[in-house]
């Protein structure tokens, strides 16, 4: 499409990684003028994906596969991340109960009810051996 | 890359853990084993100052959540102070502000105690 532009990163499934995917996905929210609270949100979001990319689809295995993709056109600025791991059944999924979970000394599961609150759009998809997570803000 | 740190200070009878940097599933270790160091050795006041904490991601809300209730069942708290408003954001989005004692100041969670 006229006017999308794409830009890709590329690593593998660690947590030494995090801090780097979200400094590249939050330089292009930043050079397409999104606010503070956007970027800020879009990071965060971001993170709990590639977080639990490593966690459930790798079940903390390194040095797997992990494509990030970050597109932008006149109206969004979408982030789409790839793996080859295990897929999310977002049907299957829960939104936590904390109090819950404090008693029952237990933590997690508050990714995918963070990202689902601090984007505008989210999306699974399962492309033969390829999940994605695709996350949209709108401009 | 180390991007998060944290230091230990005591205030009487209170352990305060200042954290400073960005607190995700890469660093939130840190903080874990600095909790149970405390908690292992009967220090169980504590206050976490968030002053200089740039960032949070759940896997750092997940270390509080795994230790509160412990801390609680022998006595003691774990209170969070002077959050900037993005991390303090994080905290309420997922309800902790009801279930914890998050404050502005740490004066104010010293005299909680």
């Amino acid at each position: 499409m006229a006017g999308t532009k794409k830009y890709t990163l590329s690593v593998d499934s660690s947590t030494k990684h995090l801090s780097e995917v979200r400094d590249f996905v939050a330089e292009h929210a930043q050079n397409v003028g999104l606010s503070e609270k956007d970027i800020s949100e879009i990071r965060l979001a971001v993170d709990e994906a590639f977080t639990n990319i490593i966690k459930h689809a790798y079940k903390n295995r390194p040095s797997k596969p992990v494509k990030i993709e970050v597109g932008v056109d006149s109206k969004k600025l979408w982030i789409s991340i790839m793996d080859e791991g295990e897929s999310f059944k977002p049907d299957e999924y829960k939104a936590p109960d904390i109090l819950k979970r404090i008693k029952n000394k237990q933590r997690g599961g508050m990714g995918v009810f963070l990202i689902q609150k601090l984007m505008d759009q989210v999306q699974y998809n399962r492309k033969g051996t390829l999940n994605e997570i695709r996350m949209v803000k709108h401009l | 890359m180390k991007n998060f740190s944290i230091a230990k200070r005591q205030v009487d009878q209170i352990s305060v853990l200042d954290i400073s940097g960005e607190l995700d599933a890469h660093t939130a270790s840190q903080l874990e084993n600095s909790l149970k160091a405390l908690i292992e050795s009967k220090n169980i006041k504590i206050i976490v100052n968030c002053a200089k904490l740039d960032y949070i991601a759940s896997a750092g809300l997940g270390v509080f959540m795994a230790y509160i209730e412990d801390v609680r069942g022998l006595g003691g708290d774990i209170k969070l102070s002077n959050m900037n408003d993005r991390v303090y954001n994080v905290f309420d989005l997922l309800g902790f502000p009801t279930l914890y004692d998050i404050v502005d100041d740490e004066r104010d969670a010293v005299n909680a105690f």
